[in-house]
């Protein structure tokens, strides 16, 4: 399976209180200031919509977000262009562009204090249907690609992986640090 | 853009509608084609726009990050049209007729805008529902797994039979003559890629309407609109033609008070080959049919067509559909039932219940009305929404004008319980066609000709009215509120109580958004009278004018009087007064928050010229003398609303000539000062040279005054004088916008 499109979800720390809509001057400073090596085109705000995406920053690669999805607030990475390398270079690019993301964002003065992710914790999504079906396939091709990632990253034993049984969802897994 | 698009050509192989496959490979072929360079961008663009993909805001590439205006790198060197890049993401429009949908299709919508798209469906004021920030290349394979599931989006856009459009309770409504979905099923499928419609020089719109007394399908909005009406036990549709908004709104006029039911195809195909032939072809500014209609006059309109009628070759399809119509009727999912109450009382239960809950003709089932703020709806919600259609109901959903979801035969002994499931997925949110349920257009989010953003402001005030839920007074509530970001439209702002468009003014050296607020407009009797603007206002003070303007009605009306009743009574001169103070703008230096649009953080901007560094510029003789012409036009208002016709037509000229000189006065143009030496020097400082045109619309705005200029000594009716006021406001507005063009330039040099 030669998996494409990784969308990583690194969730908030539950003290974390952050006004939504203070990632809207913070998203418009990274274009201006070039913050992230994607191409960045504009930022939209859902913040209207019970948990949904947020505040986005959309860009030709990829689209970040401070997102509410399923309740659960989070800095998303979804990747929309296709990348050389392994699968798992893929999905080593996703996670990497997420926590630099998330740390970029702790960091901003609108969120000062209000705003920290768990970093023992990772949701990893393939946003493609079509090349990874929410099925048992799937899940017996990406399983080793996830442990090898995660393997390397954390140590082999020292996490847990959850995975999503809904067909109607896009393959998820959850990854937890012990 | 998606590797697996290839996947889905082939899984979905032979599982499509064959004209839907045939479509879709011939639009794959041509974007290859494109790639290749092939085809010519004019070509290729309305060639997509007819499949519904349309172009985004910033896809020529440039875009101001609120410090400069700066190139986007997108990778392809290709284009997708005159001066739209291959990369930019576009928007998707899903035609959805009627509005008809079930759960299938919104798991469908569900999984393409998480993966093509952001996350979020938007249902528009069309009942239509677009994706944003979509890659063209993904388009072929979207399409397909739509067209899996009987989806077309074809003639989506372009110049095309638009989405057609019908009342979102037709069949289970209290006052409708009878259920018109089969109608417009027919009308839908019958006009889809006829060879007649295929040549038109502008979209075309209709819709259908069960009843005269709502404002459900917005019939009087339409080129045509189908009322339906039994005449003699007979079914029928009284017929208007040449409706629309944009900007230059008109009410559609009656053509028939009665079209029988086998009439109304062949009736619709003749407008269409009339329309085809004498619509106007080159200028798009007059090519909707309301143009044919004004230019020839209704009778010579019905005259004209009736002879096309003659000489159509009879077509089966005309009737076929009929012989279904009568047992054409939805299925409940579950017995009917009354609601039950047993327990404490809900508080929250009963404030969703009465403003989201009808009850339909059918004892014992209701219309469930789901609130989706600003028409958006998440690809969870959608899933949930999927599940509950299919537990409480045969899958009976529709989308409406106001941008929700409305789920039809629910046993009412459901009630109960599907508001829990409801409001499990966070969709059982109140105030479904109150005052919170604001309409809005996109706007600046993703419009290329958004002025102001309409969804911001559409979210700060449902925000706050929200807040103040049910604290509101129940005149209040029931009131309708439409932004629009610019003059178009789209959020159909001719036709609420409180309409706003965008426009832009200078203050202070700066470019400031602002809202035009239109009053008089009727949402009732399917879109019964439009409203005129009478004053632009700092966007950030909208939320303070609604509230002013509400404060006051209430206050003020009498017995049980309506919003347009009252603004009617009380005039718009008093209405203005009311609002006059809030046009102050404070210097940049001690508020720049007014320089800021909502849902922004970058100092506002028109186009993605920067307005430089002139703070602290005192207002010019030009910024005065403009607001000098609104006065005027607004006078021009006054006069007509008093029945003084031909004062109203001359005050309107009057100001537009005011704007043109006071353009000639700012630029030291030399002209002789008589009306012809006035409009001769614009014409050559203005119009010839392209300064006064809006990028999107050219010089349409100017034409408005070359015309009033020929016709001043005409004799003008209410609804010309009505029509002159709204030119005049738009030269008006492009006066502001040129100056502001040309100062930036001026600066920037």
């Amino acid at each position: 399976m030669d998996i494409q499109h990784f969308r990583v979800k690194l969730f908030a720390t539950p003290g974390s209180r952050p006004h939504l809509g203070s990632a809207i001057p913070v998203f418009h400073r990274w274009i201006q200031e070039s913050r992230v090596p994607e191409t960045t085109i504009d930022v939209s705000n859902y913040d209207h919509v019970p948990s949904g995406p947020g505040i986005i920053l959309v860009c030709h690669e990829a689209i970040y977000g401070l997102d509410e999805g399923k309740g659960r607030l989070g800095l998303v990475y979804n990747r929309r262009t296709a990348l050389e390398g392994t699968v798992e270079d893929r999905l080593r690019q996703a996670l990497g562009a997420a926590e630099a993301a998330a740390a970029l964002l702790e960091q901003e003065p609108e969120f000062a204090g209000q705003l920290r992710f768990d970093r023992n914790s990772w949701e990893v999504v393939v946003n493609d249907r079509a090349l990874a079906p929410n099925t048992d396939a799937t899940w017996t091709a990406l399983a080793p690609v996830i442990q090898k990632v995660f393997d390397s990253r954390i140590g082999a034993g020292g996490y847990s992986v959850e995975r999503s049984r809904d067909p109607r969802d896009l393959f998820t897994a959850t990854i937890s640090a012990a | 853009m998606k590797t697996s698009n290839a996947l889905w050509k082939a899984s979905l192989q032979g599982r499509l509608p064959q004209p839907l496959a045939a479509e879709i490979d011939k639009f794959e072929s041509e974007i290859l084609l494109k790639q290749q360079g092939k085809m010519e961008d004019k070509v290729f663009a309305e060639t997509r726009l007819r499949r519904g993909s349309y172009g985004q805001r910033y896809d020529n590439g440039q875009r101001h990050d609120g410090k400069e205006s700066r190139q986007i790198s997108f990778p392809s060197v290709h284009t997708k049209g005159p001066g739209t890049l291959w990369d930019a993401p576009g928007m998707q429009r899903i035609k959805i007729p009627y509005g008809g949908l079930n759960a299938a299709q919104l798991e469908t919508l569900a999984e393409l805008s998480e993966e093509y798209s952001d996350g979020i469906a938007h249902v528009t004021t069309r009942q239509d529902i677009q994706l944003h920030f979509v890659h063209i290349e993904d388009t072929p394979a979207l399409m397909r797994r739509l067209a899996a599931v009987g989806i077309t989006t074809r003639e989506a856009c372009g110049n095309t039979v638009r989405n057609v459009t019908g009342c979102p309770i037709a069949g289970v409504c209290r006052t409708e003559a009878f259920d018109v979905t089969p109608y417009a099923h027919a009308m839908t499928y019958f006009l889809l890629g006829h060879p007649d419609t295929q040549n038109f020089g502008r979209k075309f719109k209709v819709s259908f309407s069960g009843c005269a007394e709502e404002a459900c399908a917005l019939a009087h909005i339409h080129d045509i609109g189908a009322v339906a009406v039994v005449r003699e036990g007979k079914r029928g549709f009284a017929f208007y033609v040449g409706g629309g908004l944009g900007t230059v709104p008109q009410q559609a006029k009656l053509m028939s008070d009665f079209v029988p039911e086998e009439e109304l195809l062949p009736l619709a195909q003749a407008i269409g080959r009339v329309f085809a032939r004498l619509g106007e072809k080159k200028n798009r500014n007059t090519a909707r049919l309301k143009f044919v209609i004004q230019k020839i006059g209704l009778d010579e309109f019905k005259r004209v067509v009736a002879e096309e009628r003659r000489t159509l070759t009879p077509d089966p399809r005309w009737t076929d559909y009929l012989k279904d119509v009568a047992a054409y009727r939805e299925e409940p999912g579950k017995p009917a039932g009354l609601l039950q109450i047993s327990g404490p009382a809900d508080g929250e239960f009963d404030r969703w219940r009465q403003t989201n809950v009808y009850r339909q003709k059918q004892s014992g089932y209701a219309t469930v009305t789901v609130t989706l703020p600003l028409g958006d709806i998440t690809a969870d919600q959608l899933r949930a929404l999927a599940v509950i259609a299919r537990r409480y109901t045969k899958e009976t959903l529709r989308s409406t004008v106001e941008q929700n979801l409305v789920l039809r035969w629910v046993s009412e002994r459901d009630l109960p319980a599907l508001y829990a499931e409801l409001k499990a997925a966070e969709l059982a949110l109140p105030g479904a066609g109150t005052i919170v349920d604001v309409v809005a257009c996109p706007g600046t989010d993703t419009c290329k000709l958004g002025i102001s953003a309409s969804r911001g402001l559409a979210a700060e005030l449902r925000s706050r009215l929200m807040a103040k839920g049910y604290e509101l007074e129940e005149a209040i509530r029931g009131l309708h509120i439409k932004i629009s970001g610019c003059f178009n439209s789209c959020g159909q702002h001719h036709v609420a109580d409180l309409g706003f468009y965008g426009v832009s003014r200078n203050k202070n050296g700066y470019t400031v958004p602002h809202f035009q607020l239109v009053l008089g407009g009727k949402w009732e009797e399917n879109a019964g009278a439009y409203g005129l603007a009478i004053g632009a206002v700092p966007s950030k003070r909208i939320p303070e004018t609604v509230d002013r303007i509400t404060s006051r009605y209430l206050a003020e009306r009498q017995a049980a009087e309506s919003f347009h009743a009252y603004a009617k009574r009380i005039g718009k001169a008093a209405l203005k007064a009311m609002i006059d103070d809030l046009a102050f703008v404070p210097p940049h230096d001690s508020d720049a928050g007014y320089y800021v649009d909502w849902s922004d953080a970058r100092e506002y901007t028109i186009g993605d010229i920067g307005i430089g560094e002139c703070a602290g510029e005192v207002v010019t003789p030009i910024e005065f003398q403009l607001t000098a012409c609104e006065r005027e036009a607004f006078e021009a208002q006054l006069a007509l609303e008093d029945g003084q016709v031909a004062q109203a037509a001359h005050l309107a000229y009057e100001s537009m000539r005011n704007a043109a000189l006071a353009l000639l006065g700012w630029r030291l143009t030399p002209h002789d000062g008589t009306p012809d030496g006035i409009v001769a020097a614009f014409k050559t400082a203005f119009y010839d040279t392209e300064y006064f045109f809006d990028p999107f619309t050219g010089g349409k705005f100017a034409q408005y005054y070359f015309a009033a200029h020929e016709q001043r000594h005409q004799t003008y009716d209410a609804e010309q004088a009505h029509r002159l006021i709204e030119e005049t406001q738009l030269f008006i507005e492009a006066s502001h916008a040129c100056y502001g063009r040309l100062s930036a330039q001026k600066v920037a040099a």
